[in-house]
């Protein structure tokens, strides 16, 4: 019997173990999935939990729920991946070969990065919302939170979802007018980034939004502290913000056992081909979600854009035939706008997003770059095709995992 | 938008933030007259920061503040004090690489 290891039962992982129990035969491979985790998470949910639009149940199902039959799976730590040996030893000190590994133990938030932002003040008027934690601690908050300054703050690039502190900004407007108190708060919209929106189209489409909704955008902040007793924020320019109520996106990095294993970059992420998705650390492992390297989006499309290809490139491993280098940065992503509105875009690693319709070709019914109410239909569906489909490795249909250029408004751009 | 435009005697191609669209056409010289419109004086500390940011770009490696900060060849502090006000933004333009950008 040969052994295929998935480290890690999050999106990617959970993906890949469906896809592969049906394409590889039982009687040669033994599937394995690790991760130490019994909850598996509807991310995505994360975002309207602060704003009590989801409860909590929304958000979380056990993991095993999603394991297909015939795979092992493992709850325990992992401590490191011996590649030279072809093993995984765990913090129980069991090892684990493998003839082929998959890695996908994703990216988590590290608020340790930057000075002052854990300690006291950590979930009293500091908060993030990328974790389930810190979701519900700022829902409690906002619950009883009586106004001043909101600060939406994303520490440092790259992040997971790197739209998702902006829609934040968005329903924060949308909640504080619903509640009666939108005139009780100030919101600013404080990023490393040059602007809230770098694309042409894109800033081009959207940034009446940031108008419309009252957000200050204040561009190129790259955080050295966070002040917690004075409430500030201040930069390596020594330039300072003050709030009442911080939301920060802290530093995202993969997994420490990466750096125990000895490879990964300086954010921990696994280095990546970025077309076959197999690690340029050894040909036998390969890397798929947020916890690669790419350059692309942090997000569950493109987990789910991968899983196709990397089933496909595990088969021509196995078989030894050439690996497809047909990963192109596809991402789709659902922005809300608020108020029962959003966007959605569709890109990959060269073509920016652009107006059009998607997924048939000048009927939609989804508009690309453009706020409209189908599209917020669109999003919370996509809890049930999350739950239903992606995860379980269900093809969605009509959505390829290429990005189609038909029904784009495509002009000819030079970036 | 592609825009061509003259620096010293070289003619080279910019979008319309003045970012080059083509690493191969950049010298020493555009960077310097690059720099010039940032309002920096190039010194050897300078240059060894932008040779370090090319060289990255050639690899495809994504640049970010903290991967500048981690190379070893200069700090996060120093890094903004070379480059004020935006140290990555500008420093991408004098080394004449794409300017950074999210994914909208």
């Amino acid at each position: 019997m040969k052994e295929l290891l998935i480290l890690g039962a999050g999106t990617s992982g959970t993906m890949m173990v469906n896809h592969l129990r049906k394409a590889l035969p039982k009687k040669e491979w033994n599937l394995t999935i690790v991760d130490q985790e019994e909850t598996h998470y509807y991310q995505p949910g994360f975002l309207f939990l602060p704003f009590d639009l989801y409860k909590t149940k929304d958000v979380k199902k056990k993991i095993e729920k999603f394991i297909p039959k015939g795979v092992n799976l493992i709850q325990e730590k992992i401590d490191r991946i011996d590649k030279g040996n072809d093993n995984v030893i765990l913090k129980n000190k069991d090892i684990l070969k493998y003839d082929i590994l998959i890695i996908a133990t994703g990216t988590n938030i590290a608020p340790q990065e930057i000075e002052g932002m854990l300690g006291e003040h950590w979930y009293k008027s500091v908060f993030d919302f990328y974790t389930y934690e810190g979701a519900k601690n700022l829902r409690n908050k906002l619950r009883t939170w009586e106004g001043g300054k909101l600060v939406v703050h994303i520490s440092e690039m790259p992040i997971k979802c790197p739209v998702a502190p902006l829609e934040f900004a968005f329903l924060a407007d949308s909640y504080f007018i619903n509640k009666g108190m939108r005139d009780k708060v100030d919101i600013t919209f404080v990023t490393p980034m040059s602007g809230a929106f770098t694309k042409p189209k894109a800033t081009e489409a959207l940034n009446y939004l940031l108008e419309q909704k009252n957000i200050k955008v204040i561009p190129d902040f790259n955080i050295e502290r966070v002040d917690g007793e004075n409430k500030k924020i201040i930069d390596y320019a020594e330039e300072e913000i003050e709030y009442d109520l911080l939301v920060t996106v802290p530093t995202n990095m993969g997994d420490e056992m990466i750096e125990r294993s000895g490879f990964g970059d300086e954010l921990n992420y696994v280095p990546t081909d970025k077309n076959t998705l197999q690690s340029t650390v050894k040909d036998n492992i390969f890397a798929i979600g947020d916890a690669t390297n790419l350059p692309a989006s942090k997000a569950g499309s493109v987990a789910h854009f991968e899983a196709e290809i990397l089933t496909e490139n595990i088969k021509r491993y196995i078989e030894g035939k050439e690996l497809k280098k047909e990963f192109d940065g596809h991402s789709n992503c659902f922005i809300e706008t608020g108020h029962g509105k959003a966007l959605l875009i569709d890109f990959n690693y060269t073509q920016e997003p652009v107006k059009g319709t998607f997924p048939f070709p000048g009927i939609g019914p989804l508009s690309l770059l453009k706020e409209t109410h189908m599209n917020h239909m669109g999003k919370l569906a996509f809890k049930w095709i999350y739950w239903n489909m992606l995860i379980k490795g269900k093809h969605i249909p009509f959505v390829s995992a290429k990005m189609d250029t038909a029904g784009k408004q495509i002009e000819e751009t030079i970036n | 938008m592609v825009i061509e435009k003259t620096y010293g005697e070289l003619c080279v191609t910019c979008n319309e933030q003045g970012y080059l669209t083509d690493l191969s056409q950049w010298t020493k010289e555009v960077g310097a007259e690059i720099a010039k419109e940032e309002g920096i004086e190039m010194t050897d500390r300078h240059w060894e920061v932008i040779n370090y940011l090319q060289d990255q770009c050639r690899k495809e490696v994504p640049l970010s503040i903290r991967k500048v900060g981690k190379s070893g060849i200069v700090s996060i502090k120093e890094f903004y004090q070379l480059f004020p006000k935006g140290p990555l933004k500008i420093s991408s333009r004098i080394a004449g690489i794409p300017k950074p950008v999210s994914c909208i």
